[in-house]
């Protein structure tokens, strides 16, 4: 077997590290989906009224539409009334502090590599605040007390509707419309928890926001909504990691995320993205169906988007820019791994509004296995976007030759002062690369780990310093069983 | 330290070793020199390992181990190291990081302590002033856009790091200009010890004016055909390959 057939043999039977699960009581809705589910959700959370119309007026618009069939991608039909649309870990009431929270969650945590009994006693010292999201609830927020003096708010969605609703009213949708999507709409109809932050006038978030989600209960989709709202002049960075464990059947996650970023703002948002992937046979795994969109509304407003996609059976997704206010930028740096049979289907939109508005796409894709990697971007120049640029950045890395990578760049240009500018290259790892490095005593499984973060680099550099060290873990990790 | 018996390799089906044979001991420097394609590459291939390379008969003790016993990593970590004809290039991986990376690999696998960032900054900037290499090139991705030059000096500095037992030097020399080859051969010559032992691939005796061999030997289609002391290598200069060719012709089948 030659060094690359073994190494591509290995690279295939890696294990998933977070494929274990915890045996916490749930609180779920029956099976299913219909109106009555809608309403169960919605009087779950005690939710007003206008949210049950809201939810409704999406559950019935969702009828009407069909899943989405362009994405280079293949499924079984979905069975959307083999679903459980409801689950939330049984825990009487919000924890007031950690001593009431379930010890086998602490331990779910733990196991994530998040220690929240640490983060709190930590308090003003460690730079990161984490909202916990178990299957569909968020079970704890740390630092609300230290953020709340800065007047920014992070929490549980489910709190903002009750503690915030004229701010959840008004931007709710405001981004990612009800009937954006066959899944936004799904999703908008059956959310059940996510995290929401404000930052508001001015103000820098001095620490990381960060929410950690995981799918625990079987049979169960996880449709979670996340919106933050970046006041004028102000600053957040935002992470989001997520893990569930290994099951045979595979598991819906339908996510929705708006960003609305003011006038001078900026917002940093970071992914990391490792759902179960499935088994090396392709067996189980997460749909990964998301919907990710940020505004620029003001003038001056930033929003970097980096993410590094490792997990999921299949990937669809597609953090996007709408650069409204003029001189607004726009950024996406991703890195997608795949594996196996994995499948993913991921890029950006640039929507240019304003004048002088600015794009740049990095796309780093790494498939190995019998896995498929597409790059899809669209970058669209308004008629009124005087003075636009885009530069895209698209490279592919191949591991073996039965996986596959492919690339689709969508440009609309209506402005003739545009400039946008696409590159592409894709790679090998090479046999004499591979080879280089086990002459100087590296194996070829850390050999693979090096260049695959070389390669990355520029993406994960984008990230904030906690997770850059996990991820490039990940990407390690990921590659964990490659030696030749 | 090196006893190389009988050895025949091919690729495919074109057999390009044609038994050969060579005994190197600690301290010693042997150079092999040869016309184009006899085969001085797949030969230093083979001693490290490369897979592409099957060998169809012979043997190799390596320090008392069965050489095809052990992986390419595994043979550097016991002490062999080879400086590549053509470098590769590794972008993204930053020079430092992945000499790092190798010293503490080979650093572990040899029972020492790895080295941690302040540790190992000290001992690059000694092997840096060496071979005068320059703060900004280990800055740089892996060989990525050096010249020629830069490429062979990266690799005889990445041979002073891993410290081995036995380097072979696959044309270090070429594209070398005069004060680059200085360096290099004073680099070697400062490596060099009573307890390693180098092997020097090259086309011309240049570069054995600086860094003086024990033993010569002339590789000629797969073949060591004929050895000899560093007068050889002048000889071969002066009369070239042709001479060899006529006498390996006038005396084989
Ligand atoms: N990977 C390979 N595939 C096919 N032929 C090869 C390969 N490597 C070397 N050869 C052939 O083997 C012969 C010896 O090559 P090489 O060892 O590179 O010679 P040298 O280093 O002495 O110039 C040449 O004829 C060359 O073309
Ligand atoms: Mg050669």
């Amino acid at each position: 077997m030659s060094k690359e057939e073994q190494l591509l043999k290995e690279f295939t039977s890696m294990e998933y590290e977070h494929g274990w699960s915890v045996d916490i009581e749930a609180d779920s809705a029956p099976m299913g989906l219909n109106e009555d589910i809608v309403r169960f959700i919605s009087a779950k959370k005690n939710e007003p009224d206008w949210l049950l119309e809201w939810r409704l007026k999406a559950y019935r618009h969702w009828l009407t539409i069909e899943e989405p069939k362009w994405p280079n991608v293949t499924y079984p039909k979905i069975n959307y009334q083999d679903i459980i649309y409801y689950s939330a870990p049984k825990q009487k009431v919000k924890p007031e502090n950690l001593d009431e929270i379930d010890p086998e969650l602490i331990e779910t945590f733990n196991k994530l590599g998040i220690n929240i009994e640490e983060q709190k006693r930590l308090t003003g010292v460690t730079s990161v605040a984490v909202d916990a999201v178990i299957d569909s609830v968020s079970v704890a927020t740390t630092f609300k007390d230290t953020l709340a003096e800065l007047g920014i708010i992070f929490c549980s969605f489910s709190e903002a509707v009750h503690e915030h609703p004229e701010l959840v009213k008004k931007y709710l949708g405001s981004v990612v419309p009800m009937t954006d999507n066959y899944f936004a709409t799904l999703n908008s109809a059956v959310f059940s928890d996510g995290s929401f932050a404000y930052i508001p006038k001015g103000v820098h978030c001095p620490m990381e926001l960060s929410t950690y989600f995981r799918i625990n209960a079987a049979n169960t989709g996880q449709f979670e909504r996340t919106l933050l709202v970046v006041d004028e002049g102000a600053y957040v960075s935002y992470l989001e990691g997520c893990t569930a464990p290994a099951r045979d059947e595979n598991q819906l996650h339908a996510a929705v995320v708006e960003i609305y970023v003011a006038k001078n703002a900026e917002c940093k948002y970071s992914t990391v993205q490792n759902w179960y992937p499935g088994n090396k046979d392709g067996i189980g795994g997460v749909y990964n169906f998301v919907t990710k969109r940020g505004i620029c509304a003001g003038d001056n407003s930033k929003i970097s988007w980096t993410q590094v996609e490792t997990g999921s059976a299949i990937t669809w997704k597609y953090p996007s820019c709408i650069l409204k206010g003029d001189n607004s930028i726009g950024e996406f740096y991703s890195v997608a791994v795949t594996n196996n049979y994995q499948q993913a289907d991921t890029g950006t939109k640039m929507i240019h509004i304003g004048k002088n508005t600015k794009s740049r796409i990095v796309s780093k894709g790494v498939s190995a296995g019998k896995s498929q990697n597409s790059y899809r971007g669209l970058v669209r120049i308004n008629k009124r976007a005087e003075n636009a640029r885009n530069f895209s950045q698209c490279d592919s890395l191949l591991m073996g030759d039965q996986c596959g990578a492919h690339t689709f760049p969508y440009i609309e240009v209506h402005n003739k002062s545009a400039q946008v500018e696409h590159e592409a290259t894709t790679s090998k790892i090479g046999e004499d690369q591979l080879f280089y490095c086990n002459q100087r005593g590296i194996s070829t499984e850390d050999a693979v780990a090096l260049i695959v973060n070389g390669y990355a680099k520029e993406v994960l550099k984008q990230l904030p310093m906690e997770f850059a060290v996990e991820a490039q873990k990940l990407l390690a990790l990921t590659l964990e069983g490659s030696i030749g | 330290m090196l006893k190389v018996k009988n050895l025949r390799a091919s690729v495919g089906d074109k057999e390009i070793l044609r038994g050969i044979n060579l005994e190197v001991n600690a301290g010693e420097v042997h150079a092999i020199m040869g016309p184009n394609g006899s085969g001085k590459s797949t030969l230093a291939s083979v001693l490290a390992g490369r897979e592409e390379y099957k060998v169809t008969s012979g043997s190799i003790t390596f320090l008392g181990d069965n050489l095809f016993d052990l992986s390419p990593e595994e043979r550097a970590w016991k002490g062999l190291f080879l400086a590549f004809q053509y470098p590769v290039e590794i972008p993204g991986v930053s020079t430092t990081n992945f000499l790092k990376t190798a010293v503490n690999n080979v650093r572990e696998h040899r029972g020492l302590k790895k080295l941690d960032a302040v540790s190992f900054l000290k001992l690059m900037r000694e092997q840096m002033k060496l071979m005068d290499i320059d703060q900004s090139l280990v800055n740089r991705s892996l060989n990525e856009g050096f010249s020629g030059g830069e490429k062979k000096r990266n690799e005889i500095f990445q041979m002073a790091l891993l410290d081995p037992k036995l380097a072979i030097l696959d044309e270090t020399d070429s594209g070398l200009d005069i004060d680059a080859l200085k360096i290099v051969a004073n680099g070697v010559n400062h490596l060099k010890s009573s307890n390693n032992a180098i092997i020097i691939v090259t086309h011309y005796q240049r570069l054995l004016e600086y860094i003086v061999p024990d033993f010569v030997h002339v590789l000629f289609n797969g073949q060591i055909v004929k050895s000899g002391t560093k007068e050889l290598a002048i000889e071969l200069e002066e009369k070239g390959y042709d001479w060899i060719r006529e006498e390996v012709e006038g005396i084989s089948i």
